[in-house]
Protein backbone atom coordinates (compact mmCIF):
# COMPACT_ATOMS: atom_id res chain seq x y z
CA UNK A 1 0.00 0.00 0.00
CA UNK A 2 1.10 3.47 -1.04
CA UNK A 3 1.02 6.56 1.19
CA UNK A 4 -1.41 7.56 -1.30
CA UNK A 5 -3.86 4.96 -0.95
CA UNK A 6 -3.15 5.07 3.09
CA UNK A 7 -6.42 4.50 4.64
CA UNK A 8 -4.99 6.38 7.76
CA UNK A 9 -3.68 9.71 5.65
CA UNK A 10 -3.40 11.49 9.54
CA UNK A 11 -0.86 9.18 10.02
CA UNK A 12 1.42 10.94 7.42
CA UNK A 13 3.19 13.82 9.21
CA UNK A 14 1.67 12.75 12.76
CA UNK A 15 5.07 11.63 14.29
CA UNK A 16 3.52 11.23 17.71
CA UNK A 17 0.97 8.74 16.20
CA UNK A 18 4.28 6.34 15.36
CA UNK A 19 5.50 7.07 19.11
CA UNK A 20 1.98 5.91 20.48
CA UNK A 21 2.24 2.76 18.18
CA UNK A 22 5.50 1.95 20.04
CA UNK A 23 4.03 2.53 23.21
CA UNK A 24 0.69 0.88 22.25
CA UNK A 25 2.74 -2.25 20.94
CA UNK A 26 5.46 -2.82 22.80
CA UNK A 27 5.24 -0.69 25.87
CA UNK A 28 8.05 1.78 24.69
CA UNK A 29 9.43 3.86 27.89
CA UNK A 30 11.86 5.72 25.27
CA UNK A 31 8.76 6.86 22.95
CA UNK A 32 6.52 7.38 25.66
CA UNK A 33 9.36 9.60 27.74
CA UNK A 34 8.92 11.81 24.29
CA UNK A 35 5.31 12.03 24.08
CA UNK A 36 5.73 13.51 27.51
CA UNK A 37 8.29 15.94 26.64
CA UNK A 38 5.96 17.38 23.90
CA UNK A 39 2.57 16.67 25.06
CA UNK A 40 2.91 17.39 28.85
CA UNK A 41 4.30 21.15 28.75
CA UNK A 42 1.01 21.51 26.37
CA UNK A 43 -1.60 19.97 28.42
CA UNK A 44 0.55 21.96 31.49
CA UNK A 45 -0.20 24.97 29.62
CA UNK A 46 -3.57 24.49 28.87
CA UNK A 47 -4.85 23.07 32.06
CA UNK A 48 -3.77 26.75 33.38
CA UNK A 49 -5.25 28.86 30.88
CA UNK A 50 -8.37 27.21 32.42
CA UNK A 51 -8.13 28.47 35.52
CA UNK A 52 -5.73 25.31 37.49
CA UNK A 53 -3.19 26.85 39.53
CA UNK A 54 0.86 25.20 38.19
CA UNK A 55 0.07 21.83 41.04
CA UNK A 56 -3.08 20.96 39.76
CA UNK A 57 -2.48 21.26 36.08
CA UNK A 58 0.36 19.19 36.82
CA UNK A 59 -2.02 16.77 38.54
CA UNK A 60 -3.97 16.38 35.77
CA UNK A 61 -0.74 16.21 33.45
CA UNK A 62 0.59 13.01 34.94
CA UNK A 63 -3.23 11.46 34.98
CA UNK A 64 -3.80 12.50 31.58
CA UNK A 65 0.34 10.67 30.72
CA UNK A 66 -0.91 7.81 32.65
CA UNK A 67 -3.82 7.53 30.90
CA UNK A 68 -2.04 7.68 27.74
CA UNK A 69 0.12 4.71 28.40
CA UNK A 70 -2.48 2.75 29.75
CA UNK A 71 -5.00 3.64 26.77
CA UNK A 72 -2.23 3.79 23.96
CA UNK A 73 -4.16 0.43 22.14
CA UNK A 74 -7.35 2.44 22.05
CA UNK A 75 -6.21 5.44 20.25
CA UNK A 76 -6.71 5.40 16.03
CA UNK A 77 -5.96 7.33 13.33
CA UNK A 78 -9.36 7.66 12.08
CA UNK A 79 -10.18 9.46 15.54
CA UNK A 80 -7.93 12.15 14.20
CA UNK A 81 -4.33 13.17 15.36
CA UNK A 82 -2.76 12.30 18.48
CA UNK A 83 -3.14 15.84 20.28
CA UNK A 84 -7.01 15.42 19.75
CA UNK A 85 -7.09 12.45 21.45
CA UNK A 86 -5.01 13.45 23.99
CA UNK A 87 -7.26 16.80 24.14
CA UNK A 88 -10.15 14.61 24.81
CA UNK A 89 -8.81 12.33 27.76
CA UNK A 90 -7.43 15.84 29.35
CA UNK A 91 -11.15 16.97 28.97
CA UNK A 92 -12.40 14.45 30.53
CA UNK A 93 -10.22 13.99 33.29
CA UNK A 94 -10.64 17.91 34.02
CA UNK A 95 -14.08 17.60 34.27
CA UNK A 96 -14.37 14.24 36.44
CA UNK A 97 -12.05 16.92 38.59
CA UNK A 98 -14.37 19.28 39.00
CA UNK A 99 -17.46 17.46 39.77
CA UNK A 100 -15.67 15.07 41.92
CA UNK A 101 -17.41 12.13 40.72
CA UNK A 102 -16.63 9.81 37.38
CA UNK A 103 -18.32 11.57 34.18
CA UNK A 104 -18.82 8.35 32.12
CA UNK A 105 -20.73 10.80 29.22
CA UNK A 106 -17.73 10.62 27.14
CA UNK A 107 -16.31 6.92 27.43
CA UNK A 108 -19.14 5.53 26.84
CA UNK A 109 -19.37 7.21 23.29
CA UNK A 110 -16.19 5.73 22.83
CA UNK A 111 -17.37 1.91 22.23
CA UNK A 112 -19.41 2.97 18.88
CA UNK A 113 -18.78 3.29 15.53
CA UNK A 114 -15.75 0.96 14.12
CA UNK A 115 -13.85 3.75 12.20
CA UNK A 116 -15.14 2.58 8.47
CA UNK A 117 -19.17 3.83 9.34
CA UNK A 118 -17.76 7.53 9.88
CA UNK A 119 -18.49 8.92 6.68
CA UNK A 120 -19.49 12.48 5.45
CA UNK A 121 -17.80 15.91 5.72
CA UNK A 122 -16.92 15.80 9.01
CA UNK A 123 -14.98 12.81 8.23
CA UNK A 124 -12.62 14.61 6.25
CA UNK A 125 -11.70 17.49 8.41
CA UNK A 126 -11.26 14.52 11.70
CA UNK A 127 -9.21 12.35 9.50
CA UNK A 128 -6.77 15.07 7.38
CA UNK A 129 -6.53 17.67 9.34
CA UNK A 130 -3.38 18.45 10.76
CA UNK A 131 -3.00 19.79 14.18
CA UNK A 132 -0.84 23.26 12.34
CA UNK A 133 -3.42 23.65 10.07
CA UNK A 134 -5.91 24.19 12.80
CA UNK A 135 -3.44 26.39 13.35
CA UNK A 136 -3.67 28.63 10.43
CA UNK A 137 -6.94 27.97 9.71
CA UNK A 138 -7.66 29.77 13.11
CA UNK A 139 -5.85 32.51 12.15
CA UNK A 140 -7.93 33.08 9.15
CA UNK A 141 -11.44 33.88 10.38
CA UNK A 142 -12.72 36.64 12.13
CA UNK A 143 -11.49 38.01 15.01
CA UNK A 144 -14.87 37.80 17.46
CA UNK A 145 -15.51 34.42 16.11
CA UNK A 146 -11.90 33.06 17.02
CA UNK A 147 -12.46 34.73 19.97
CA UNK A 148 -15.28 32.98 21.31
CA UNK A 149 -14.45 29.91 20.40
CA UNK A 150 -10.97 30.14 22.06
CA UNK A 151 -12.88 31.33 25.08
CA UNK A 152 -14.92 28.28 25.37
CA UNK A 153 -11.89 25.56 24.19
CA UNK A 154 -9.25 27.31 25.91
CA UNK A 155 -11.04 29.16 29.03
CA UNK A 156 -13.82 26.82 29.48
CA UNK A 157 -16.50 29.58 29.34
CA UNK A 158 -20.19 28.44 28.57
CA UNK A 159 -21.49 29.74 26.25
CA UNK A 160 -24.40 31.42 28.31
CA UNK A 161 -21.33 32.82 30.56
CA UNK A 162 -20.03 34.23 27.34
CA UNK A 163 -22.82 36.02 26.42
CA UNK A 164 -22.83 38.02 29.90
CA UNK A 165 -19.22 38.75 29.85
CA UNK A 166 -19.04 40.05 26.31
CA UNK A 167 -22.72 41.71 26.74
CA UNK A 168 -23.83 40.15 23.62
CA UNK A 169 -27.46 37.47 23.30
CA UNK A 170 -26.48 33.86 23.74
CA UNK A 171 -28.27 33.62 20.31
CA UNK A 172 -25.20 35.94 18.75
CA UNK A 173 -22.54 33.60 20.56
CA UNK A 174 -23.95 30.55 19.09
CA UNK A 175 -24.43 31.74 15.43
CA UNK A 176 -21.07 33.14 15.75
CA UNK A 177 -19.44 29.91 17.11
CA UNK A 178 -21.76 28.43 13.99
CA UNK A 179 -20.14 30.46 11.92
CA UNK A 180 -16.69 30.22 12.84
CA UNK A 181 -16.57 26.56 13.32
CA UNK A 182 -18.03 26.01 9.42
CA UNK A 183 -15.31 28.35 7.94
CA UNK A 184 -12.88 27.06 9.83
CA UNK A 185 -14.28 23.10 8.49
CA UNK A 186 -14.02 24.32 4.89
CA UNK A 187 -10.48 26.20 5.51
CA UNK A 188 -9.46 22.72 7.04
CA UNK A 189 -11.00 20.82 4.20
CA UNK A 190 -9.40 23.10 1.51
CA UNK A 191 -5.78 22.68 2.71
CA UNK A 192 -6.03 18.47 2.84
CA UNK B 1 -34.44 4.50 13.66
CA UNK B 2 -33.89 7.44 11.38
CA UNK B 3 -33.16 10.86 13.19
CA UNK B 4 -34.14 13.83 11.46
CA UNK B 5 -33.76 17.17 14.26
CA UNK B 6 -30.14 17.01 15.14
CA UNK B 7 -27.91 18.70 17.37
CA UNK B 8 -27.17 22.30 16.60
CA UNK B 9 -23.62 22.85 15.97
CA UNK B 10 -22.99 25.64 18.86
CA UNK B 11 -24.29 23.00 21.23
CA UNK B 12 -21.71 20.08 19.62
CA UNK B 13 -19.24 22.90 20.47
CA UNK B 14 -19.73 23.32 23.73
CA UNK B 15 -20.14 19.27 24.65
CA UNK B 16 -16.40 19.07 22.79
CA UNK B 17 -14.98 22.11 24.66
CA UNK B 18 -16.53 20.32 27.93
CA UNK B 19 -18.52 23.12 29.02
CA UNK B 20 -22.21 21.46 28.48
CA UNK B 21 -23.88 21.64 32.01
CA UNK B 22 -24.67 18.24 33.95
CA UNK B 23 -28.11 17.31 32.38
CA UNK B 24 -27.60 19.20 28.63
CA UNK B 25 -24.26 16.73 28.63
CA UNK B 26 -26.86 13.72 29.69
CA UNK B 27 -29.13 14.60 26.52
CA UNK B 28 -26.06 15.29 24.10
CA UNK B 29 -24.42 12.02 25.21
CA UNK B 30 -28.10 10.16 24.96
CA UNK B 31 -29.07 11.45 21.21
CA UNK B 32 -25.22 11.67 20.31
CA UNK B 33 -25.34 7.27 21.22
CA UNK B 34 -28.47 6.64 18.79
CA UNK B 35 -26.99 9.74 16.12
CA UNK B 36 -23.79 8.51 13.69
CA UNK B 37 -23.95 11.89 12.06
CA UNK B 38 -23.87 13.72 15.10
CA UNK B 39 -21.17 11.64 16.08
CA UNK B 40 -18.97 12.69 13.20
CA UNK B 41 -20.01 16.29 14.15
CA UNK B 42 -18.34 15.53 17.60
CA UNK B 43 -15.21 14.28 16.07
CA UNK B 44 -14.66 17.36 14.34
CA UNK B 45 -15.10 19.28 16.99
CA UNK B 46 -13.03 17.64 19.23
CA UNK B 47 -10.16 17.62 16.43
CA UNK B 48 -10.61 21.26 17.01
CA UNK B 49 -9.59 20.98 20.44
CA UNK B 50 -6.46 18.80 19.43
CA UNK B 51 -5.72 22.15 17.29
CA UNK B 52 -6.11 24.11 20.31
CA UNK B 53 -4.02 22.47 22.44
CA UNK B 54 -1.29 21.66 20.27
CA UNK B 55 -1.02 24.86 19.40
CA UNK B 56 -0.19 26.09 23.35
CA UNK B 57 2.93 27.35 24.56
CA UNK B 58 5.15 25.16 26.45
CA UNK B 59 5.55 26.10 30.11
CA UNK B 60 7.75 23.95 32.03
CA UNK B 61 7.03 20.36 33.65
CA UNK B 62 8.72 19.80 36.80
CA UNK B 63 11.06 17.32 37.30
CA UNK B 64 9.35 15.95 40.44
CA UNK B 65 5.78 15.46 37.46
CA UNK B 66 8.18 13.72 35.24
CA UNK B 67 9.30 11.29 37.51
CA UNK B 68 6.32 10.60 39.16
CA UNK B 69 5.00 10.31 35.84
CA UNK B 70 7.42 7.58 34.46
CA UNK B 71 7.36 5.86 37.67
CA UNK B 72 3.65 5.63 37.90
CA UNK B 73 3.06 3.71 34.33
CA UNK B 74 4.30 0.03 35.81
CA UNK B 75 1.45 0.53 38.97
CA UNK B 76 -1.53 -1.59 38.36
CA UNK B 77 -4.42 0.69 37.62
CA UNK B 78 -7.58 -0.24 38.85
CA UNK B 79 -9.54 -0.60 36.11
CA UNK B 80 -12.91 -0.20 36.71
CA UNK B 81 -14.87 -1.96 34.48
CA UNK B 82 -18.09 -0.21 34.24
CA UNK B 83 -20.41 -2.43 32.10
CA UNK B 84 -22.41 -0.22 28.92
CA UNK B 85 -25.42 -1.20 29.61
CA UNK B 86 -27.36 -1.79 26.24
CA UNK B 87 -31.05 -1.71 26.07
CA UNK B 88 -34.27 0.61 26.07
CA UNK B 89 -32.14 3.41 27.18
CA UNK B 90 -29.20 5.25 26.42
CA UNK B 91 -26.08 4.82 28.64
CA UNK B 92 -25.91 8.13 29.79
CA UNK B 93 -29.48 8.41 30.89
CA UNK B 94 -29.32 4.63 32.21
CA UNK B 95 -26.58 6.11 34.38
CA UNK B 96 -28.51 9.07 35.49
CA UNK B 97 -31.55 6.76 36.32
CA UNK B 98 -29.43 4.54 38.46
CA UNK B 99 -29.87 1.73 36.69
CA UNK B 100 -33.78 2.24 36.50
CA UNK B 101 -35.75 1.42 33.22
CA UNK B 102 -38.90 4.02 32.41
CA UNK B 103 -41.24 1.57 33.61
CA UNK B 104 -39.75 1.62 37.02
CA UNK B 105 -39.81 5.24 37.32
CA UNK B 106 -42.02 6.83 40.37
CA UNK B 107 -43.57 9.29 37.65
CA UNK B 108 -45.75 12.46 39.45
CA UNK B 109 -48.87 13.31 37.77
CA UNK B 110 -49.14 16.77 37.19
CA UNK B 111 -51.85 16.88 34.55
CA UNK B 112 -54.33 14.83 32.95
CA UNK B 113 -52.18 12.84 30.34
CA UNK B 114 -48.71 14.69 32.11
CA UNK B 115 -46.65 13.09 34.40
CA UNK B 116 -42.86 14.04 34.94
CA UNK B 117 -40.03 12.98 36.93
CA UNK B 118 -37.06 14.69 38.09
CA UNK B 119 -33.57 13.25 37.30
CA UNK B 120 -30.81 13.66 40.20
CA UNK B 121 -28.31 16.14 39.11
CA UNK B 122 -25.18 16.31 41.41
CA UNK B 123 -25.40 19.01 44.48
CA UNK B 124 -25.14 22.52 42.99
CA UNK B 125 -25.64 21.90 39.55
CA UNK B 126 -27.27 24.76 38.10
CA UNK B 127 -28.98 22.69 35.00
CA UNK B 128 -31.92 20.90 35.53
CA UNK B 129 -33.05 16.99 33.81
CA UNK B 130 -36.63 16.21 33.60
CA UNK B 131 -38.49 13.14 32.14
CA UNK B 132 -41.93 14.01 30.86
CA UNK B 133 -44.48 11.50 29.91
CA UNK B 134 -47.33 12.76 27.76
CA UNK B 135 -50.42 11.18 26.47
CA UNK B 136 -51.89 11.11 22.80
CA UNK B 137 -53.22 14.40 21.54
CA UNK B 138 -52.00 16.29 24.31
CA UNK B 139 -49.85 19.65 24.32
CA UNK B 140 -46.74 19.93 25.62
CA UNK B 141 -46.50 22.00 28.58
CA UNK B 142 -44.19 24.78 29.37
CA UNK B 143 -41.29 23.63 31.16
CA UNK B 144 -38.73 25.64 30.50
CA UNK B 145 -37.63 29.06 32.38
CA UNK B 146 -36.08 30.68 29.74
CA UNK B 147 -32.19 29.98 29.51
CA UNK B 148 -31.06 26.83 27.36
CA UNK B 149 -33.44 24.01 26.89
CA UNK B 150 -32.86 20.49 25.24
CA UNK B 151 -35.09 18.13 24.74
CA UNK B 152 -34.88 14.33 23.13
CA UNK B 153 -37.89 12.19 22.45
CA UNK B 154 -37.27 8.66 23.61
CA UNK B 155 -40.52 6.80 23.35
CA UNK B 156 -43.57 8.06 21.42
CA UNK B 157 -43.52 11.15 18.80
CA UNK B 158 -45.02 14.94 19.12
CA UNK B 159 -45.36 17.53 15.97
CA UNK B 160 -44.68 20.89 16.37
CA UNK B 161 -44.41 23.30 13.42
CA UNK B 162 -40.82 22.17 12.91
CA UNK B 163 -42.36 19.08 11.73
CA UNK B 164 -42.63 15.66 13.56
CA UNK B 165 -40.04 14.20 16.25
CA UNK B 166 -39.58 10.40 17.08
CA UNK B 167 -37.16 8.44 19.11
CA UNK B 168 -34.05 9.73 18.75
CA UNK B 169 -34.64 13.32 17.35
CA UNK B 170 -33.78 15.99 19.79
CA UNK B 171 -35.02 19.05 19.55
CA UNK B 172 -32.27 22.06 20.35
CA UNK B 173 -33.99 25.42 20.19
CA UNK B 174 -33.18 28.34 20.67
CA UNK B 175 -34.53 30.66 23.59
CA UNK B 176 -36.93 32.58 21.52
CA UNK B 177 -38.41 30.00 19.34
CA UNK B 178 -42.19 29.41 20.30
CA UNK B 179 -43.63 26.01 19.64
CA UNK B 180 -46.91 24.05 20.98
CA UNK B 181 -45.93 20.62 20.14
CA UNK B 182 -48.42 18.07 20.24
CA UNK B 183 -48.44 14.09 21.04
CA UNK B 184 -49.05 12.30 17.75
CA UNK B 185 -48.07 8.68 18.36
CA UNK B 186 -50.21 5.93 19.79
CA UNK B 187 -48.41 5.44 22.97
CA UNK B 188 -47.61 8.15 25.24
CA UNK B 189 -44.45 10.41 24.00
CA UNK B 190 -41.72 10.00 26.76
CA UNK B 191 -39.19 13.19 26.72
CA UNK B 192 -35.75 13.61 28.12
CA UNK B 193 -35.41 17.62 28.64
CA UNK B 194 -32.56 19.84 29.82
CA UNK B 195 -33.15 23.37 31.06
CA UNK B 196 -31.14 25.85 33.02
CA UNK B 197 -31.80 27.66 36.20
CA UNK B 198 -32.31 31.05 36.00
CA UNK B 199 -28.69 32.29 36.37
CA UNK B 200 -29.21 35.53 36.60
CA UNK B 201 -28.07 36.73 40.00
CA UNK B 202 -25.16 33.92 40.42
CA UNK B 203 -24.06 35.10 36.39
CA UNK B 204 -24.55 39.14 37.16
CA UNK B 205 -21.98 38.43 40.12
CA UNK B 206 -19.53 36.46 38.69
CA UNK B 207 -18.97 39.04 35.99
CA UNK B 208 -18.47 41.92 38.79
CA UNK B 209 -16.03 39.08 40.21
CA UNK B 210 -14.37 37.94 37.09
CA UNK B 211 -13.46 41.08 34.86
CA UNK B 212 -13.38 39.79 31.01
CA UNK B 213 -9.79 38.76 30.48
CA UNK B 214 -8.76 39.45 26.41
CA UNK B 215 -7.28 36.30 25.09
Amino acid sequence: MTMTDSPVPNARGDQYAGLLARVAETRDRAAFARLFDHFAPRVKSFMMRKGSNSEQAEDLVQETMIAVWTKAAMFSTDRGSVSTWIFTIARNLRIDRLRREKSQLYTDLEDFDAPDLRTGAEETLGRSQEDNHVATALAQIPEEQRRLLILSYVEDVPQSEIALRLNIPLGTVKSRMRLGYSRLRKLLESMT
Amino acid sequence: MTIKHHLDDATILAFAAGTAGEAHGIVIAAHLAMCPTCRASLRAAESLGGGFLAAQPETTVSEDCRAATLAGLDAKVAQKSVPVPRGELPPALFRALGGKSLSDIHWHKKAPGVATFDVPMPKGERTHLKLLRIGTGRAMPEHGHGGEELTLILKGSYSDHMGKFSRGDVADLDQATEHTPVVDSDEDCICLVATEAPTRFKSIWARLAQPFVGI
